[in-house]
């Protein structure tokens, strides 16, 4: 019940940020100089044609109306255009790429089975390896284990990730012939071939964020050490294995679950530069390559979605809250 | 053991002592020093008894019982002996340090709030308490705790156990916490400052659990506390430190009829007292209400303070109905005179002390304070009404920002509100430091250089720094030693009498209201329940409630907190 209501809030809170994020996202693209309608017009570019190609795309309405055009087509669907050129987009329509002759839905669709691949093993293995040495550091705070774990994440936290991953492929790519060194595999083809395509981005992304998470975990752990409650557990004759595992880490984990949520979040909208460097066709990609051929529907449509990841995040973070912490249910 | 509680003393001396310290040192080393908490500290604890350990903030009270357990930091050395039964545990086996913690010796601490764990219910962690000693299985746990919970008086041992720590009071975290303590028939309980983050009340009902478990399990207790009234009210024997060393050990009643150290004098001497309880004849049916008495206009000035009918709402949370903190009270101080709120915690008396400086929106009713109607003053006005108002919180520590030296923190004030140049301010700043008995040596240093008594000095000299018209002083000496604080009470009198200010002066603490204030106000759940000159309230209560305060408050006099005891007792089953 608690949690019904919970979650009924916040579902009306999410619809209204993406609602106000879409608005923004497409008043500013719609603002700026740049007119879709002319890069797909063709030379000779004569105005009839420029008129024709704006009025296909429905860009010789007010911007107004162009958007609710663009959230009425998330629930009904949309046509461009009439007649034999039309072209449909299904519902739910986040808009068309006239460049690609693709909805917008469709294409991000097709990337996120790689982002999410990328993102969501990196982020298990970052989780555990960061939370683990935080907390083995801050237990063994001050011994020779503590001050290489901290060296080592100070290494983590400031190296570039593009250097670290060209390090990586250089190495266990090239050198070592251990892993393929670019390209993606789906997992319902080579379920094998995908996994031994995401060890290398796994490791690089996670041995980054393990290195911040490390640095907070640790932080957290020696803080929650010093509380009362962690006399108490002693007090009462536990092991110290209980007293950090169970006392102190349900604890530590509450502000820990908050950076996870939105660092899995941003990551989920697009993996930028690991997909770069390793050539993934995931969505940080796509909107890469969406903004060089100024795509601005794509731009827009994986701008929104990448919006949606983030809050989708930030909402089961605070489920995940609710049950880790009593304190914060409503 | 068999031998009978009811007779301990008989044995007493024939037995070996179930505690025994002998030659105890306890060194702390930082940054390369070594700093001393304990010194060769000796004495004994036999079956079934209670010895209080007394001292002021780091006597070494804590350091002792937690060397017992085992519990210190990395950064302790501890030589030495501690034995219980006649098993050494300086230097134990973890092993059997982790049999005897929760095992042997259960232990309490001083703030349940912060000694419970905020994630798991208090079912869990009482049950995980049994488990870590016996191999029970979870049900049997459960029905365990159930019976504890019912053990310590907590109604509803169901409900307890599902909750979290968040949704209970004080005084039933610490039922808790005695529970998971005894949940495993220990033979010591040690008990530090068990109530000293709790209400009188709810100290009294506490002490008498503590009294009472301790005859029917035949626990011997080590209580550690800095209050004289709670070792005068349980205490058998006391031992009392002072910086890390034993000044003096003796039997309660003869400690305190005939203190032998100079020590233990002064810090007997600095408790404050109370006038021997006279309650009031048998009750009337309905207790005589509160009535905002006609105002004294015989000295011909207006008052400082004057509230009507004032109520102060929070909003609630969600869309949970508004917290009523403070409701309905009419209450004036007059020129130079000294009045106190008296309540317990949620009583309002902080609400209503910020209602009146005007940090709280006020709901329905008029503040008004030095003529300026504070609910309805424009921002210019209000200007000027803080600085016609001086406010000394509870803790200096976190009241003085920490990068401010004593000088700049007394000087802000000046800076705000006078065009005072440099070198006035420095004189003014001096002067300030010299009427709060500090040394103007003192105006360089930063807060953590300070002691607590000088701190709070430091935060009155910034408080009375534009001659304010009034004074509020809320909780100014609970967060201090009680030595300590006798010297603070007496400079807040000299200085108002010095001054002039009026002052009202919120406090939980009965017999330091006795102390210092002309007129007492009680609150209890908003209201003003009672309200007279200092005498009349505090040596023949009206209300129920008032007298019930009075009887709750231990004194530091083992003969006359028997009588109070029976009086609170009497007064709680005649209530329920």
């Amino acid at each position: 019940m608690r949690l019904l209501r919970l979650v009924s809030g916040r579902l009306v809170s999410m619809i209204a940020t993406l609602l106000v994020i879409s608005l923004i996202t497409y008043a500013v693209f719609v603002l700026l100089p740049s007119d879709p309608a002319q890069l797909s017009c063709g030379r000779p570019c004569t105005p009839e044609r420029l008129a024709d190609a704006r009025a296909f795309m429905g860009y010789d309405q007010p911007w107004v109306q162009q958007y609710l055009a663009f959230l009425g087509g998330i629930v009904t669907g949309r046509t461009f255009g009439s007649g034999a050129a039309a072209v449909h987009c299904a519902a739910p329509c986040f808009g068309y790429s006239f460049q690609l002759n693709e909805s917008v839905t469709h294409l991000i669709l097709e990337r996120i089975p790689v982002t999410f691949s990328i993102a969501v093993g990196a982020a298990v293995l970052w989780l555990i390896i960061g939370v683990g040495t935080g907390v083995i550091s801050a237990v063994r705070r001050g011994t020779a284990i503590d001050r290489a774990a901290m060296t080592f994440s100070t290494i983590g936290v400031s190296a570039p990730s593009y250097l670290v991953g060209l390090l990586g492929i250089l190495l266990f790519g090239f050198t070592l012939n251990m892993v393929p060194v670019n390209g993606y595999v789906p997992l319902t083809e080579d379920p094998v071939g995908w996994l031994w395509h995401l060890v290398l981005p796994w490791c690089v992304l996670a041995l980054i964020s393990a290195a911040v998470y490390a640095r907070l975990t640790r932080g957290q752990m020696l803080d929650v050490l010093g509380e009362d409650y962690i006399r108490t557990a002693r007090a009462k004759g536990l092991r110290e294995r209980r007293v950090v595992g169970r006392h102190a880490l349900r604890n530590v984990l509450i502000p820990v679950v908050t950076v996870f949520g939105i660092d899995l979040g941003s990551l989920l909208g697009g993996a930028v530069i690991a997909e770069r460097v390793f050539s993934m066709p995931g969505l940080g990609a796509l909107l890469l390559d969406a903004v060089g051929n100024v795509d601005l529907p794509l731009i827009i449509g994986v701008t929104l979605f990448s919006a949606f990841l983030i809050i989708l995040a930030n909402f089961l973070v605070d489920l995940v809250y609710g049950v880790l912490d009593p304190r914060a249910a409503p | 053991m068999t031998v009978s509680p009811t007779e301990p003393h008989l044995t007493k001396a024939t037995r070996s002592p179930l505690l025994a310290v002998a030659g105890l040192a306890v060194e702390f080393e930082v940054d390369g020093d070594t700093h001393p908490a304990v010194r060769n500290a000796s004495f004994e604890l036999h079956g079934g008894q209670v010895l209080a350990l007394v001292g002021e903030s780091g006597s070494g009270k804590s350091v002792t019982a937690m060397a017992a357990l085992g519990l210190l930091p990395a950064t302790a050395r501890v030589s030495g002996s501690i034995t219980l039964d006649g098993a050494e545990l300086i230097g134990a086996e973890p092993s059997l340090l982790r049999e005897v913690r929760g095992g042997r010796i259960g232990t309490i601490f001083q703030e349940p709030m912060a000694a419970l764990n905020p994630v798991f219910t208090i079912g869990d962690q009482v049950a995980e308490a049994i488990r870590a000693h016996r191999p029970v299985s979870r049900s049997a746990a459960t029905a365990r705790l159930l019976e504890l919970l019912a053990t310590v008086g907590l109604d509803d041992p169901a409900r307890v156990a599902r909750s979290y720590p968040h949704e209970l009071s004080g005084g039933q975290l610490q039922r808790a916490m005695i529970a998971m303590a005894i949940s495993c028939d220990p033979v010591l309980l040690i008990a530090d400052e068990p109530t000293t983050a709790l209400d009188v009340t709810v100290q009294a009902g506490i002490l008498d659990l503590l009294r009472d478990l301790r005859t029917r399990l035949d626990m011997a207790v080590l209580l550690i506390t800095h209050d004289m009234g709670v070792v005068a009210d349980v205490a058998d024997d006391v031992v009392v430190l002072r910086d890390g060393q034993v000044v003096e050990q003796a039997p309660a009643a003869q400690l305190f009829a005939a203190p032998r150290h100079e020590y233990t004098r002064a810090l007997l001497h600095a408790v404050p007292t109370l006038p021997e309880l006279r309650l009031a004849e048998p009750e009337p049916a309905t207790p005589p209400a509160h009535e905002p008495r006609p105002l004294d206009t015989s000295a011909g000035t207006t008052p400082v303070v004057l509230l009507r009918n004032v109520v102060v709402d929070y909003p609630g949370r969600r869309r949970g109905r508004p917290v009523r903190a403070v409701d309905g009270v009419s209450l004036h101080i007059g020129q130079g005179e000294l009045v106190a709120l008296v309540g317990e915690s949620g009583s309002g008396k902080s609400t209503l002390g910020r209602a009146i400086a005007g940090l709280v929106p006020v709901t329905a009713g008029t503040v008004t304070v030095a003529g300026v109607d504070v609910g309805h003053a424009s921002r210019r006005e209000l200007r000027t009404f803080r600085s016609q108002l001086g406010i000394v919180f509870q803790d200096p520590a976190s009241s003085l920002n920490p990068r401010r030296t004593a000088g700049a923190s007394i000087a802000e004030p000046l800076s705000l509100h006078t065009d005072l140049r440099p070198d006035a301010q420095r004189h003014r700043v001096n002067e300030l430091l010299d009427a709060v008995e500090l040394p103007s040596r003192l105006r360089g240093r930063h807060p953590y250089e300070m002691s607590g008594g000088q701190r709070q000095r430091v935060a009155i000299a910034r408080a009375i720094a534009l001659n304010p018209a009034l004074l509020i002083a809320d909780e100014p000496t609970s967060a201090l030693d009680v030595s300590v604080q006798a010297r603070i009470l007496e400079l807040l009198r000299s200085l108002q009498s010095q001054f002039g200010f009026s002052c009202l002066f919120i406090s939980h603490d009965l017999a330091v209201v006795e102390q210092l204030a002309d007129r007492v106000a009680v609150l209890h759940r908003g209201r003003v329940v009672e309200e007279g000159p200092a005498d009349d309230v505090l040596r023949a209560p009206r209300h129920p409630y008032t007298s019930r305060l009075l009887a709750a408050a231990p004194v530091a006099d083992p003969a006359q907190q028997a009588l109070r005891r029976a009086a609170w007792r009497q007064l709680t089953t005649a209530s329920s």
